[in-house]
């Protein structure tokens, strides 16, 4: 396959290496002229010293015979620039962004990049993961983003201690599915009563997870404040 | 010398072509809010300048709401780098649905991408270079345009428009 790889940073090294690795054919774009000589003394001939999101130069690269474009640069705007030339103007299949900036991940699967890669909100939730506060911990995005696979970690004063799922009103789309408890995990069923020590696996949208931390955790006590994850 | 019907334009990018379409649209009465992420460039605008004038990153879907984009009329992008104006146009346009959006994009090639997706681009290297070749007596360069106008541009609510048809 021949990729077309635009920034030469960290993750445009290592990616490029892997995928050489992996024997596939590859250019890299770099616009600094020192870090592209570096790159090309480690890797050989495969960097280019050019903007690779001005059109001249992204031909030159021969975007329009590569199958994949991944820009991976730390800046949103020029990752978001070079897929677009890519996949309009080289009618590049498939075009793979990182975007810095969770903010910008919507608007960047709105506008027909093919696949995101978001290394903030990977560190974010692998921190989170290690963080034992009150919160959502977010162990997955599914449909594209729309819903959350959280785990809520109920605790002696979560307002679900003692109740059932029928006890609990939840918002509206989500839903309550599995519970580990010790070492043991289990369905959730209309039986269920919650404990504290109970970790509740659930799905919600983006827009409820509020109510949903309120119903099954509380309102905390203010250590993690919801603005690490949105 | 006030205009009869104001309109609400933001700018983000205060060089000299965002200072002075700036000063321009202000003094014809027209509501203006700039936006630049370095204070200095202010600097630029008269000391009686009838906008606002906000420093911050105008690439920054937060500080668009905070400028009120939403209820803009015209969106501006004006700063000195091809890419963060088109990344600044296509928020004005995708997420708070401003209908006239004008984008700066000097590179020629991402200038002529960017109006078949559906943006309006100005692209100050073939309006120099027509200018120029004009006056060594060559005929104008049609597609020079001052400001060229992306086609479909005021339908892009409709899901056919040219920016979302490669929408999943």
């Amino acid at each position: 396959m021949y990729i077309v790889v635009v920034g030469g940073g960290k993750v445009g090294y290592y990616l490029a290496k892997e995928l050489l690795d992996a024997g596939h054919e590859l250019v890299i774009l770099e616009k600094n002229s020192a870090r592209a000589r570096q790159i090309s003394d480690e890797l050989g001939s495969i960097v280019l010293n050019r903007d690779g999101c001005e059109g001249k130069h992204l031909a030159e690269a021969g975007a329009n015979r590569a199958s994949i474009v991944a820009a991976v640069t730390g800046d949103d705007e020029d990752n978001l620039v070079a897929c677009q030339m890519a996949k309009h103007h080289f009618d590049v299949p498939r075009t793979i962004a990182r975007v810095n900036n969770p903010k910008n991940e919507e608007l960047f699967r709105h506008l027909g990049v093919d696949e995101i890669i978001s290394p903030t909100r990977m560190a974010l939730s692998a921190i989170e993961q290690d963080i034992p506060v009150h919160e959502l911990l977010h162990i997955a995005q599914l449909k594209g983003g729309e819903l959350d696979l959280v785990e809520a970690q109920i605790s002696d004063d979560s307002p679900a201690v003692g109740r059932k799922p029928s006890d609990i009103t939840l918002p509206e789309g989500c839903s309550l599915f599995l519970l580990v408890r010790g070492p043991s995990v289990q369905q959730i069923r209309p039986e269920t009563v919650f404990q504290s020590g109970d970790k509740v696996l659930a799905v919600t949208r983006a827009d409820t997870e509020q109510s949903l931390r309120r119903e099954l955790i509380g309102d905390g006590d203010g250590v993690g404040e919801p603005s690490l994850t949105r | 010398m006030e205009v009869d019907n104001p309109v609400r334009a933001v700018i983000v990018g205060c060089g000299r072509v965002g200072a002075g379409l700036a000063e321009r649209l202000a003094r014809a009465g027209h509501d203006v809010v700039i936006v630049d992420i370095d204070t200095d460039a202010f600097n630029r605008l008269e000391p009686d300048f009838p906008g606002q004038a906000i420093r911050a990153d105008g690439t920054d879907e937060d500080v668009l709401r905070r400028v009120g984009t939403e209820d803009a009329d015209w969106f501006y992008a004006l700063t000195e780098g091809d890419n963060r104006n088109a990344f600044a146009a296509q928020l004005a346009a995708e997420t708070f649905g401003v209908d006239n959006v004008v984008a700066k994009i000097n590179d020629p090639v991402r200038a002529e991408a960017y109006t078949a997706l559906g943006l309006s681009t100005i692209c100050r290297t073939r309006l120099l270079v027509d200018s120029l070749a004009v006056h060594a007596g060559l005929p104008t360069d049609p597609g020079a345009a001052g400001v060229r106008v992306a086609e479909g541009h005021h339908e892009h609510h409709d899901d056919s428009a040219p920016l979302r048809h490669t929408e999943r």
